[in-house]
């Protein structure tokens, strides 16, 4: 594994972890390959001096063409591969619970809801009463937690220098819990092919101190753009959050598209559209023919909606 | 009136239409393509006016027996393989100048990995090896063919039904960009409602009929009709990987039918089984998807693994190291496949358990497999090893599968997948074992068999460039991958915006190239071959020392494959005879042979399945009907129809086979000095063995 320069401003990957989660998914990426190399090493090594020692046309060792079976050898064969993997398997097990990307990472952490939308993702921040699209600001070393679903096809977000990905699916929300240990910057993604405009999916998450946040959420909640069942409808037309702006009337705006939450039920009632409407293409965001005048959003729940978590 | 006969076909559906109106490098590539099929098709019809071919098509394509359905599959499968092969450098040249944006149009690349993926695994690995295993099964438990040859026949016919759907959608209209797995809602009606996800539901749909079918037929074939005295644990290690194969072909196709029907339903009668309204789930379908994808990925590679358990005992001289142990772990990893689909979704929010439990499943299936691995080079230890072509593949495999298995450990665990899913680490993987691992195993398995079927070697030094290029592109084009993937680049991507990425993406690219030359070589080696044909003929059948039933016949094996029908009292009974001087001998009792007769069923079925998949997919619905109810009609005539035979009479079979006896006694063979030589007419003489 070769580490790419660690001059780049901006943690791409879990090369350069920037939190506690990825940095364990790090080192565990490096034990399991060293575990691994007790059952590869000996092919890679056996496997020339075997072919050399036994070659036809200048052996050293002897002929023995009957010779099938060995219960010493035969003990070793599988010997060392249940070795490996039971040992393998107990750190398995422990890392899967270690890492539960259910399990939260602090007391009380700070509560997102996210939205995936072709092709952008809508960050809502409830207790802030603002929401930001493609654009992730956490404070520095405070436990986060995002509940995500999406309001299309499915899709799976993932900070790879900060923590793993969790698909987020429509009418149901998972979680992702995680930290950020240090200020910095890093790219978000949506993993999960959404069709011609996925590759620009991206976001950018900003790890900052505690001042900083706050200063950067009155920013927000100063801002004259406010996200209701009708400009969420605008967002949810296929096309990046640039292009969002366009509709949204604030293309010379620069920075990403910051919004008050006009509606704070938003995130319920998108939840709640799929289990009480016979959705039609017209309806349906990511449909060819979605139209955002022919998409009303249902009245939120009463009862809060289904977990994913079985 | 247009409407009821075209149905949503139209004139701008014609992808050469297309190019004309709007020309750009695009669809200047896809009409390319496009051209290829009317061009290609007038071609092959010219040249078999030209050279007065229809009688002999026709005899191929109606023929029942085992050996040439089998090279049919393989023809198929190396057509294919030249579209899957372009496709993937396409794509990869795309990335090595793909920093924000290559040449590609992002529909198109969506395309091309869909087609790519789809096609590379339903259309060029399965038929591979389904070609393999036809022409060797029957061979190596000495039987004169499978067990329904008109089933056989359908199976084909549905394959190709398959293969006709993917190819015209590069005519007309578009294929799927759902990528193979097309998992819905992505590939449902409200999102995308053209033809390109009905193209892709029927044709995996029909061809993982024509799948299952030969999963019933060999399973049967193996259980049956062995030889005399061929038990269980005297099959050769191949026929036990094509049983294992077989029985899992039976349970994992059906999930896999079930899955097109109902996403099919959901698209054409609006039901709600995977859409995201009415209580529809697309979980159901992602695990339905994987039940059959993870049994899949075996059924791809075990045979792969027989292949080379043969290839380590012939050329080594050798028996097979721990045969009970190799036939233990065969199973085992039939079993344990069904038990680990969900390690391609542990990012689904499942609860901790689940994903550790089939995280540590996943793990278990290493064990089995590392065994092999150890089993083979046992076999090697105390041989005699010939660097033969088959042997370069062995090795390339060792090492390289050694990789794959590590960064398939990987992958299994959850944690570590949370960060590796959807990336290219994960395509490196796949490609990681399933090119060394199953395209070696079948090129090595052509090479291998090839004169028992044709009568002629192929040619050496191109056979053993053809084995460098493979693994040198290879490793060029897929090992940077990990990588990149672990720098956080995901699959599917036409383009990307990390600067970082770019010198490893152009060092795959140029192995994509490789790989490229490597498929050219597979033609040229196949070519050259041909045209020297005269002086690589093998006609006594046995030209590598084999140790199976499949060598004790002359070479092209007569159609009913053995005059008298073996009987076996050991594991290598082939060697065993040579060496107690008795494979020659005279036969008294010949007796007349009966094999059944050629016929159109087969291509009746594909015929009327093309025109079925094709109305369904363009809402022809006269055109659907009309070969739907054909096909029933001629399943039930042909079920009512009696049995026809061909009788191959005493004298005949007498004649061909006592010449065969007699020359191999009077001929002195050649040792395994001259194997690769044109010295070597197929006649194993025992073999000069110095020992240190
Ligand atoms: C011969 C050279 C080959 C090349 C250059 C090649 C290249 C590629 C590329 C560029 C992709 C797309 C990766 C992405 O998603 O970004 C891909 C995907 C894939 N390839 Fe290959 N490949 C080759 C051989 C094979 C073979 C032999 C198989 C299987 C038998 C195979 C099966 C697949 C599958 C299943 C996918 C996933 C498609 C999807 O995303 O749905 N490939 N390959
Ligand atoms: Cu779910
Ligand atoms: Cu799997």
């Amino acid at each position: 594994m070769i580490d790419p320069p660690s001059t780049l401003a901006i943690a791409e990957s879990f090369l350069q972890p920037m939190g506690p989660v990825a940095a364990e998914q790090l080192r565990h990426l490096k034990l399991v390959t060293l575990l691994t190399m007790i059952a590869v090493v000996p092919v890679l090594v056996a496997t020339p001096l075997i072919l050399w020692r036994y070659r036809r046309s200048k052996p050293t060792g002897k002929y023995r063409p009957n010779w099938e079976s060995n219960r010493v050898l035969e003990s070793l064969m599988w010997g060392v591969p249940i070795l490996v993997v039971t040992l393998m398997g107990v750190s398995l097990w422990n890392m899967t619970f270690r890492l539960d990307p259910y399990k939260e990472l602090g007391k009380d952490p700070l509560q997102i809801h996210v939205i995936g939308l072709d092709w952008k993702w809508i960050f809502i921040y409830p207790d802030e009463g603002v929401a930001l699209v493609d654009e992730l600001v956490v404070p520095e070393g405070r436990a986060v937690e995002l509940t995500l679903t999406t309001d299309t096809v499915m899709q799976s977000l993932r900070i790879s220098a900060i923590v793993g990905q969790i698909y987020a699916m429509p009418a149901m929300t998972t979680k992702l819990n995680f930290l950020a240990a240090r200020q910095g910057e890093a790219t978000g993604m949506n993993t999960q092919f959404t069709g011609n405009g996925f590759w620009k999916q991206k976001f950018q998450v900003f790890s900052v101190s505690q001042e900083e946040y706050e200063a950067r959420m009155k920013k927000v909640q100063a801002s004259d753009l406010a996200l209701t069942a009708d400009t969420y409808a605008l967002l949810a037309v296929q096309g990046t959050a640039e292009e969002a702006k366009k509709s949204l009337n604030i293309e010379d705006r620069r920075g990403p598209i910051e919004m008050v939450l006009g509606d704070s039920k938003i995130f319920q009632r998108v939840l709640a559209r799929y289990m009480v409407e016979d959705m039609t293409p017209e309806s349906q965001p990511g449909s060819p023919s979605y139209d955002p005048a022919k998409s009303p959003l249902p009245a939120a729940p009463e009862k809060p909606m289904m977990d994913m978590k079985m | 009136m247009f409407e009821a006969l075209f149905g949503r076909l139209t004139w701008d559906s014609i992808i050469l239409v297309q190019e004309f109106e709007d020309p750009n490098l695009n669809t200047f590539i896809t009409a390319g393509a496009a051209a290829m099929l009317p061009v290609g098709g007038a071609l092959v019809v010219a040249l078999l006016f030209w050279m007065k071919w229809w009688k002999p098509l026709f005899e191929w394509l109606t023929s029942v027996d085992h050996k040439k359905i089998g090279t049919m599959y393989i023809i198929f499968a190396v057509i294919m393989l030249f579209r899957g092969v372009v496709e993937g450098i396409l794509m990869r040249v795309n990335q090595a100048v793909g920093l924000n944006g290559g040449f590609l149009s992002s529909d198109h690349f969506n395309q091309l990995f869909t087609t790519h993926g789809t096609n590379m695994i339903f259309f060029v690995a399965m038929p591979f090896l389904i070609g393999l295993i036809n022409i060797v099964v029957p061979l190596q438990i000495g039987a004169r063919d499978v067990a329904f040859p008109k089933l056989n026949q359908i199976s084909l016919g549905l394959t190709a039904v398959g293969g006709f759907l993917i190819m015209i959608s590069l005519l007309v209209g578009e294929f799927s960009t759902g990528g193979w797995t097309g998992y819905p809602s992505f590939t449902g009606r409200l999102i995308n409602p053209g033809v390109g996800p009905d193209y892709y539901i029927l044709s995996i749909g029909i061809a993982g009929l024509g799948s299952t079918l030969t999963g019933v037929n060999f399973a049967v074939t193996i259980y049956k009709m062995r030889a005399a005295g061929m038990s269980f644990m005297r099959m050769p290690l191949f026929t036990w990987t094509a049983l294992c194969t077989s029985i899992l072909l039976i349970f994992a196709m059906p999930p896999l039918t079930a899955c097109c029907l109902m996403l099919g339903l959901d698209r054409y009668l609006g039901f709600h089984f995977f859409t995201n309204d009415m209580g529809g789930n697309l979980m159901n379908y992602i695990n339905l998807f994987w039940m059959f994808g993870h049994p899949e990925v075996y059924i791809l590679i075990l045979p792969a693994f027989g292949v080379m358990s043969e290839i380590a005992a012939t050329f080594s001289g050798k028996r097979l190291y721990g045969y009970v142990g190799l036939v233990a772990a065969t199973m085992c990893i039939a079993v344990l496949s069904f038990m680990v689909w969900l390690h391609h979704f542990f990012t689904m929010g499942q609860s901790t358990t689940v994903n550790a439990a089939f995280g540590i499943a996943t793990l278990l299936i290493a064990i089995p497999t590392g065994v092999k691995i150890y089993d083979w080079l046992a076999t090697l230890w105390g041989g005699r090893v010939r660097f033969t072509t088959p042997m370069l593949y062995l090795c390339g495999f060792f090492v390289l599968f050694a990789i794959g298995g590590l960064s398939g450990v990987i992958l299994a665990n959850p944690t570590l997948d949370y960060q590796l899913h959807n990336s290219l680490f994960l395509v490196a993987h796949f490609h990681n074992v399933i090119i060394p691992g199953t395209l070696f195993g079948v090129l090595a398995g052509i090479y291998y068999w090839f004169p028992k079927i044709y009568g002629f070697r192929l040619l050496d030094g191109y056979s053993r460039i053809t084995a460098f290029l493979w693994a040198f592109g290879f490793i060029l084009a897929f090992l940077p991958l990990y990588q990149v993937g672990m720098m956080g680049m995901t699959r599917r991507t036409v383009a990307y915006e990390n600067p970082a990425l770019v010198p490893w993406m152009v060092v795959s690219g140029i192995g994509a190239l490789f790989l490229g030359l490597a498929f050219t070589f597979v033609l040229l080696t196949l070519w050259r071959s041909v045209v020297n044909r005269k002086k690589l003929m093998v006609p006594f059948g046995d030209p590598w020392d084999g140790r199976t039933l499949e060598w004790w016949t002359p070479a092209p094996t007569p159609e009913w494959n053995f005059a008298v029908l073996p009987k076996v009292d050991g594991r290598d009974a082939f060697t065993e005879a040579k060496a107690k001087g008795t494979a020659y001998q005279p036969i008294e009792k010949y007796e007349d042979i009966e094999m059944p007769a050629n016929t159109y069923y087969g291509l009746i079925i594909a015929a009327l399945g093309s025109g079925l998949g094709f109305g369904l997919v363009w809402y022809m619905w006269w055109l659907a009907i009309i070969c739907f109810l054909g096909c029933i009609v001629t399943v039930i005539t042909y079920a009512f129809l009696p049995e026809r035979k061909k009788i191959i009479p005493a004298a005949e079979v007498r004649e061909i086979d006592e010449t065969w006896r007699r020359a191999a006694r009077e001929s002195r063979g050649v040792t395994r000095d001259d194997e690769c030589n044109e010295a070597n007419q197929g006649l194993a003489r025992p073999d000069i063995i110095t020992n240190p």
